[in-house]
């Protein structure tokens, strides 16, 4: 019965997702609570929150904003936080480009750094899903994940900040990327496309408008390619 | 807010997520079902590990909300989260074991 295992998957995406309420939670709190004391009133907040749905993108305009930086440059650097989620679009392709229509506009909406990493880690633990599966279980990991994320920055904006920042909050979303990251450290590969990373972003944290961060992803990522290809050879 | 009109304040937001949403429907729309070349895919292979510490690293080392300077807490905290991710292959371990150093440090120091 292709209908059963078809549910299954969205609710395993659903189950996936759980336990990352305890981060995505804080943070959008933070985000509601700093974007109402910069003076945005809740209809903009939620604004950001609901149609851009990209913590840190969303962040990088508030700041730009406060300092009172020209429109095109809030937009660009905005923007250029977001480029990842091309790579991100591509990584998904070969998996999920083939379901329908209405999956991938949907996917495509909730595609964020937590729902891209726990998703691939479900793909290459199960890579023998059909393309609908792989798209719903993304689907569930997003409908769990984007309410949670809109109820705690409205709960954030009309509280303000009720968790002090003394707690170290802030610090639950590199803990969060560490978690998907070193587990799918799989290979000597994985390990050099990550270390090539890390170097890039400290060489090239100078480049402007937050485009380092695509100037060491996608160097990590020729990095972790090269190794694989050149380990391969006979 | 100070310096911005609601218009401006709304034509950001409008902009910000269309855009968005273009980036991130991108080559999930252009590629749709298509075989990529071997290449390609072999790069692919590599997005979650490369682009997420290039997130993190600036994050860890930037200066906390609490203090305005780098913590040793947080560094120490990562590098525990990492070891534990690596050697267990659990994601919610990861996440205990950093918070619970984090926690732990930040206690005693």
């Amino acid at each position: 019965m292709p209908s059963t295992t078809t549910k299954n998957t969205f609710v395993a995406g659903i189950r996936t997702a759980l336990p990352f309420a305890i981060v995505v939670t804080p943070f959008a709190m933070a985000f509601g609570a700093v974007a109402a004391e910069a003076g945005l009133n809740i209809a903009q907040v939620m604004g950001f929150t609901v149609l851009v749905i990209a913590g840190a993108a969303q962040f990088t305009a508030l700041h730009l904003m406060l300092d009172q930086a020209p429109t095109i440059i809030v937009l660009l650097s905005a923007l250029a936080v977001n480029l990842r989620m091309a790579m991100y679009a591509a990584t998904l392709a070969p998996h999920i480009g083939a379901a329908p229509l209405w999956q991938r506009l949907m996917v495509a909406y909730g595609n964020f750094d937590a729902t891209f990493a726990m998703s691939m880690a479900n793909y290459e633990a199960e890579p023998d899903q059909s393309p609908p599966e792989k798209a719903l279980f993304f689907l569930g990991t997003c409908a769990f994940l984007c309410p949670i994320w809109f109820v705690a920055s409205y709960l954030g904006a009309i509280l303000g900040a009720v968790i002090p920042a003394e707690i170290g909050l802030d610090f639950a979303v590199p803990i969060l990327f560490i978690s998907f990251v070193a587990p799918a450290l799989r290979t000597f590969a994985h390990v050099a496309a990550a270390a090539a990373s890390i170097i890039l972003s400290l060489s090239f944290a100078w480049v402007p408008y937050n485009l380092w961060i695509l100037v060491a992803g996608i160097g990590g990522m020729m990095v972790g390619a090269e190794v694989e290809r050149r380990r391969a050879k006979p | 807010m100070i310096g911005w009109s609601d218009a401006s304040i709304w034509t950001i937001i409008i902009v910000l997520g269309i855009g968005t949403f273009l980036i991130r429907y991108s080559f999930l729309g252009l590629l749709g079902g298509r075989d990529l070349p071997e290449w390609v895919l072999r790069h692919l292979r590599y997005t979650v590990v490369a682009i997420l510490p290039a997130l993190v690293l600036p994050m860890i080392l930037a200066p906390s909300a609490a203090t305005g300077s780098p913590e040793p807490a947080r560094i120490a905290a990562a590098a525990v989260a990492l070891v534990v991710g690596y050697l267990t292959r659990h994601g919610i371990a990861t996440v205990l074991a950093g918070v619970a150093t984090f926690g732990a440090l930040q206690w005693l120091l």
